[in-house]
């Protein structure tokens, strides 16, 4: 039979920054344009529907980072998100916790299941890892199903949101959102910083070529390891947000299906950007809405957003963007190759 | 590098480049082999000798200029409709496959022409290969390999052959029996494009002999004329 | 010695046969899963969807056309082999020259669509589907009852996979489907259009899916949501067996089956895991999978 390649699915993360001056502006004023967005958004949309948007912004950058960076595609990530949902939802109705520490609890376990998962996924390469990590999650499902203090099919509901510090009264929505807005902020810089970090380069470089990776000495297994635990605690900490933002964990956040909404999310923002994920899952979160009004089944139009996606937009939206702006730089420049 | 072309030369290969992704790395590679000829692509390592025969194959996907075969455009044939104009490739890997069987190697390739060798003249001409039928492919020695690969060409009945370096790795006695079997082929007739670094080997059985460098035909040397040449030929392969 | 498990002969026997039945299915779809894998590196995420296409193709016949069980498994599988070869021909092709992960991505987008549409239009509840005539009720073997339909489905499933070993291994065809799997451009440059091959490779693998669904329609009852856990299951089952040999993807398929419906007697709780758990011991102990090579 043949060879597996190794997942190296296209990226940009390989491009290197542009150096000339004006568009050294555009990324900081692009952001600070983005936050003061954000700061002002809940004032003129619904805030459920954004901290939904920044709940899955914040699981499908987790997402991203180990397969935009690392290069390993994992089918299970619901099982991180819906089970931290599930933990930090117990934390705070059953034993009472307060958010924080009901987050950091959902983290923990997400960042645990994520060792494990990740220890016996990152056995195998390519299409097995993919499959590994989707049976290992199937399983996670089934035990959701299962076990008593999930209660099953209903959920855990009516989940407290609680005071956040004993002092700030989370139900109150601008509240809740800005506590939200914080932790996407925190979980989206955790992720660029690991990116940018010496971490970051070792991991590019397993994505691009692991023989060699080896060959230079690096314990690629121990840095994919510590790549999917980082992915799986901050999927984890999403999971356990929107869990606090819904006051409910239920079944479909450990399902499948959640799993591969988060590729499609990705894929459709841009795999290997740090942008792309989250304009994916605004994409993704305002469609459903949209859908839900009608009667055209979400499923089957993440079905054909996948298609379409893999055949004709592999960049995803901010890839593509970016793609056409390199080349118009590179077309404007007067020294030809 | 002129010479006069007949009506219709076996293998007529004019102006042919190829690209691998970004890389160029075939400029302008042009030779004939008539019908009955053997003739020799010789070069150092990456001279582009086994591209050129690739890009004949069509194994290169993005080629330009003409190959054809008695006056059939191969370039823009499917690939799989090359072989059926009567071309036989022996690449260099040789492709034996290891979950086959030798005898599954030896009927794979399909009959593209009439007068294809028998089961019987192939053992005559490759006697090692007798009796080895249930043997998963790989389990021969390089050798056998080697001839199993210029076997099962022969069945097809094709009578144009590219052989990719038959002689490459093998012992001194088996280059022997290779070069005797390709000289029997000269002798029923067949044409031969033959890739070697072994231009020793080569010029025992070769009618003519084209030298590449980076891709390019350098020079053409006919057979007869290669004992005077012998320096400009070792200049050229850096021997 | 059953009574002092606690357990009746009945009840171990019935479970083992509902465990091989089972077995039947993970031989017979992780066996398409590897063909179609092994030529064109795709993994395809839709083999259980074409499953319940099978199942469903079958029900909708009798529903709407009275065309009954021996006539569905003719028919279903031609039209899903249709179905598939359209797919790999005008949307699958595009993905050979990327990442096999992108084909991956392409085969869960078709099952998305497919069994999206189906709970769409038909809802996610089982229909059931008659045992036919022929295959009604069953023998009583003593230490059990084994109902005609089961034994057929053993019996047909292990008569495919055996065909499906001898069209492989002993044939031709075969043997061109043997090599282009190791080396598809040399055997086109013997003339072989390996092209078509790999449409008329990937109708079959899918076309086999979906005849074990018209297979399992009296069994499972037929529901849109009935091939998507399965196929994850199969995974778990490929992962396990690896994709090297055809012999091997039939002993794991049965195995794990029968695994499953002993811990089904002995200790329910964990049935539907413990496929997953075996495939985490193969992780720990032999990566590679018990009869795989490693990549």
């Amino acid at each position: 039979m043949t060879a597996i390649k190794s997942p190296m699915l296209s990226t940009q993360a390989g491009q290197q920054a542009s150096t000339a001056p004006k568009s050294r502006l555009v990324m900081p004023l692009l952001m600070i344009t983005g936050l003061a967005l954000a700061l002002v958004a809940p004032f003129v949309l619904y805030p459920i529907f954004l901290m939904k948007l920044l709940c899955f912004a914040l699981f499908a950058c987790a997402f991203n980072l180990l397969i935009g960076y690392a290069g390993l595609l994992s089918f299970g990530h619901a099982a991180f998100f819906g089970g931290a949902a599930y933990v930090t939802a117990h934390a705070a109705k059953v034993w009472g916790w307060p958010p924080e520490l009901a987050l950091v609890a959902g983290t923990l376990f997400a960042a645990a299941l994520g060792f494990l998962m990740g220890s016996l996924a990152i056995r195998r390469q390519g299409i097995y890892f993919a499959m590994i990590t989707l049976a290992l999650a199937q399983m996670i499902a089934f035990l959701a199903v299962q076990m008593p203090f999930t209660g099953g099919e209903d959920g855990v509901q009516a989940v407290p949101r609680g005071m956040l510090l004993g002092l700030i009264d989370l139900n109150n929505p601008l509240s809740m959102y800005f506590f939200v807005l914080s932790i996407f902020l925190f979980g989206f810089i955790v992720i660029w910083r690991t990116v940018h970090s010496p971490f970051g380069q070792v991991l590019k470089a397993i994505r691009e070529n692991e023989p060699r990776a080896i060959s230079l000495g690096y314990r690629t297994a121990q840095y994919k390891l510590l790549a999917f635990v980082v992915s799986a605690a901050l999927a984890g900490l999403a999971g356990g947000t929107k869990a606090l933002v819904f006051q409910l964990a239920s079944l479909t956040d450990v399902a499948w299906q959640m799993s591969g909404e988060v590729v499609l999310m990705t894929l459709l923002g841009g795999l290997g950007t740090l942008f792309g994920p989250v304009v994916g899952a605004g994409m993704i979160v305002a469609l459903e809405h949209f859908l839900s009004e009608t009667e055209f089944p979400i499923t089957v139009a993440s079905g054909i957003l996948f298609i379409v996606c893999v055949l004709l937009f592999r960049r995803g939206v901010v890839g593509e963007i970016r793609h056409h702006m390199s080349a118009r730089r590179g077309a404007e420049s007067t020294d030809v190759a | 590098m002129a010479e006069a072309t007949s009506t219709r030369p076996m293998l007529q290969v004019r102006d042919l480049h190829a690209h691998y992704g970004e890389s160029h790395v075939l400029h302008g590679v042009s030779f004939q082999v008539e019908q009955g000829q053997v003739v020799t692509l010789l070069g150092r390592n990456g001279a582009g000798k086994t591209t050129t025969m690739r890009a004949i194959m069509g194994v290169v996907p993005k080629r330009t200029g003409s190959v054809s075969s008695s006056g059939q455009e191969l370039i823009r044939l499917p690939r799989h409709e090359i072989p059926r104009l009567g071309i036989g490739y022996v690449p260099e890997e040789r492709g034996i496959f290891s979950s086959l069987t030798v005898m599954e190697n030896l009927m794979l390739p399909p009959v593209v022409r009439p007068g294809g060798m028998t089961i019987a003249q192939i053992y005559e001409l490759f006697p090692n290969l007798k009796g080895r039928d249930s043997t998963r492919g790989t389990r021969l020695s390089g050798g056998e390999q080697q001839m199993l690969a210029i076997a099962r060409i022969l069945r097809t009945g094709a009578n144009l052959i590219l052989l990719d370096e038959p002689t490459e790795g093998l012992a001194p006695t088996l280059i022997q029996q290779i070069g005797k079997a390709i000289v029997a082929l000269k002798q029923l007739g067949f044409t031969i494009l033959l890739v070697e670094q072994n231009f020793r080997f080569a010029s025992t059985i070769a009618d003519c002999h084209y030298v590449m460098e980076e891709g390019r035909i350098v020079d053409r040397i006919a057979n007869d004329e290669l004992s005077q040449n012998m320096g400009k030929l070792h200049g050229y392969l850096g021997v | 010695m059953f009574e002092s498990i606690g357990i009746s002969p009945q009840e171990l026997f019935g479970q083992v046969l509902v465990g091989l039945i089972n077995g039947s299915f993970y031989a017979i779809l992780s066996l398409g899963l590897a063909i179609i894998f092994g030529l064109l590196n795709v993994i395809n995420f839709a083999h259980g969807a074409f499953y319940m296409l099978g199942a469903f193709v079958a029900w909708l016949l009798l529903q709407q056309a009275d065309v009954g069980y021996w006539w569905a498994l003719f028919l279903a599988p031609l039209a899903i082999g249709l179905l598939g070869a359209v797919l790999e021909r005008t949307l699958l092709r595009r993905l050979y020259q990327v990442d096999h992960l992108y084909g991956l991505l392409l085969t869960l987008g078709f099952a998305l669509i497919l069994e999206g549409s189906f709970v769409y239009k038909f809802g996610s509840s089982g229909n059931p589907y008659p045992v036919p005539e022929l295959l009604r009720g069953g023998q009583d073997l003593g230490f059990m009852y084994l109902p005609n339909y089961r034994a057929w489905v053993v019996i047909a499933s292990l008569t495919l996979c055996i065909g499906t070993w001898f069209a492989i291994e002993r044939t031709r065809m075969g043997a061109y489907l043997r090599a282009a799997t190791e080396n598809p451009t040399l055997v086109e440059n013997f003339g072989i259009n390996v092209p078509v091959m790999i449409t008329a490779t990937f109708a079959l693998g899918v076309a086999l899916a979906g005849l074990a669904g018209v297979l399992a329609a009296p069994i499972y009852q037929v529901n849109a949501t009935m091939g998507s856990n399965l196929i994850i299951t199969v995974f778990a089952v490929v992962v396990i067996g690896g994709m090297g040999s055809i012999l091997g993807s039939v002993i794991t398929g049965v195995s794990l089956g029968l695994l499953e419906g002993v811990t089904k007697v002995f200790y329910p709780e964990a049935s539907n895991i413990v496929i997953f758990v075996a495939m985490a011991i193969v992780l720990l102990v032999k990566p590679a999978g018990l009869f795989g090579q490693e990549h």
